[in-house]
């Protein structure tokens, strides 16, 4: 008579990974027992289905950010970033000349805002350029996208859809602030043409302004406040008219 | 480096796991990202020459485990689950999704070795030094989880069913 048969043999026997021997032993033995039989039958059966339930992970288009982090942007690239980050606000910021223009009347004097629309055009002017890296996580992934900077800034943020005024999302990232983190959308029209979104959260929850214009080293920006969340929209490469389509489309999406 | 195309290759079975694991594709992909991270700061403690996979299960396995312990336990059920199949019929639909559903209600502890030795089709003793267990556990875990996720999938009132409602 052979040894007596385990549980784990039982198991080892489901996954087929029994030596030849012992797998006739465990079939002659389930062979007289039928509840154990159609249990370990079951476990094959499940052991399949399990398989098949996620299989349509192996075939599914592996998010930027994953390819990113497995593939390991080396360090230099983000000192670079930064550092072109510095470079660029220090040769926009340091013109005497420049200053928010407005263009209608604000309703309230709001004095930081020139900074804000120079940090966005400065955002603008570091990341649309990028060719392989122009997001941290891509459109593709925007459910995520969305909660994490939510997340992140505190407020909820969404990234509005401006494929019926030909640019579609390209993803988004994560922004130094003076106040907290800031949310940079992207987005890009068919012949390449990108456009940002920057989106910072307010000290002050109470005031709103008018559309803004400012222009710096050929990024245009429209800018303004609503309650809690201040939004720029920036693009060197549409004209002030195009922007400002953009920017009350945006508005209105995001106004609710 | 020879690594980092391997660590790309990989990501397709990192994140099947992580998805059976943690039961939505977001916070699977979380996981893997934090895995990724994890992988290349300890690189230096890979071996060359050994099994890349089960280095990084392990190290999917220590980021889990702390992401666990750092978050607030989230049930599973509330949430939609995320639709897996692409193609077939309804009813392979709903079984996908049960399935699923199940798998989320097994013990944490027991739905690793399940998915290890399912998904991953890795041998008890990988799957033991993976998850740091004696290979008894890895047994008993296993039988453990087949039996909870059959008794599951029959519809039957199991009292580990009721067990595991709160």
């Amino acid at each position: 008579m052979s040894e007596p048969i385990s549980e784990a043999e039982l198991q080892a026997y489901a996954d087929g990974r029994l030596p030849e021997e012992r797998h006739q032993a465990v079939e002659a033995w389930l062979a007289t027992r039928p509840e154990e039989s159609e249990r370990i039958t079951a476990y094959r059966r499940l052991a399949h289905e399990v398989r098949s339930a996620y299989e349509t992970m192996l075939a599914a288009p592996v998010p930027h950010r994953l390819a990113q982090a497995a593939a390991r942007r080396p360090q230099w690239r983000r000192i670079a970033a930064v550092a072109g980050w510095i470079a660029l606000g220090i040769a926009i910021g340091a013109p005497a000349g420049w200053q928010a223009r407005p263009e209608r009347t604000v309703t309230q004097v709001v004095p930081d805002t020139s900074l804000f629309a120079r940090r966005a055009a400065v955002a603008h002017a570091t990341y649309s350029p990028e060719v392989r890296h122009p997001v941290e996580v891509g459109a593709d992934d925007e459910q995520h996208l969305v909660n994490w900077l939510s997340k992140r800034l505190g407020v909820k943020v969404r990234a509005p859809k401006l494929d019926d005024a030909g640019m579609s999302l390209v993803g988004g990232r994560l922004l130094p602030g003076e106040n907290g983190p800031v949310a940079q959308f992207m987005y890009q029209s068919q012949n390449g043409r990108r456009l940002t979104l920057y989106v910072r959260t307010e000290a002050s929850r109470n005031r709103e302004t008018a559309f803004r214009y400012a222009r710096e080293n050929n990024v245009g920006v429209f800018y303004w406040i609503d309650r809690e969340v201040g939004y720029a929209l920036a693009s060197a490469d549409l004209s002030k008219e195009e922007l400002l389509r953009l920017a009350n489309l945006v508005y209105k999406q995001l106004e609710s | 480096m020879d690594e980092a195309k391997r660590l790309v290759e990989l990501i397709p079975r990192l994140r099947r796991y992580a998805r059976a694991l943690v039961g939505d594709r977001a916070t699977a992909d979380d996981l893997v990202q934090d895995t990724l991270e994890r992988a290349w700061a300890k690189l230096h403690l890979y071996r060359r020459g050994t099994d890349l996979r089960a280095w990084l299960f392990t190290v999917m396995h220590n980021v889990h485990v702390n992401r666990v312990r750092a978050t607030r336990p989230v049930d599973p059920l509330d949430e939609e689950m995320p639709e897996l199949a692409q193609r077939g019929t309804q009813s392979d639909g709903l079984l996908v999704r049960d399935l699923d559903r199940a798998i989320a209600r097994l013990p944490a502890d027991q739905r690793a070795v399940l998915l290890l030795v399912t998904l991953e089709e890795m041998s008890y003793e990988e799957v033991a030094r993976t998850l740091g267990i004696p290979i008894g556990t890895v047994m008993s875990r296993l039988s453990r989880a087949r039996e909870k996720l059959r008794t599951m999938m029959l519809g039957q009132p199991a009292t580990t069913k009721l067990k595991l409602v709160k």
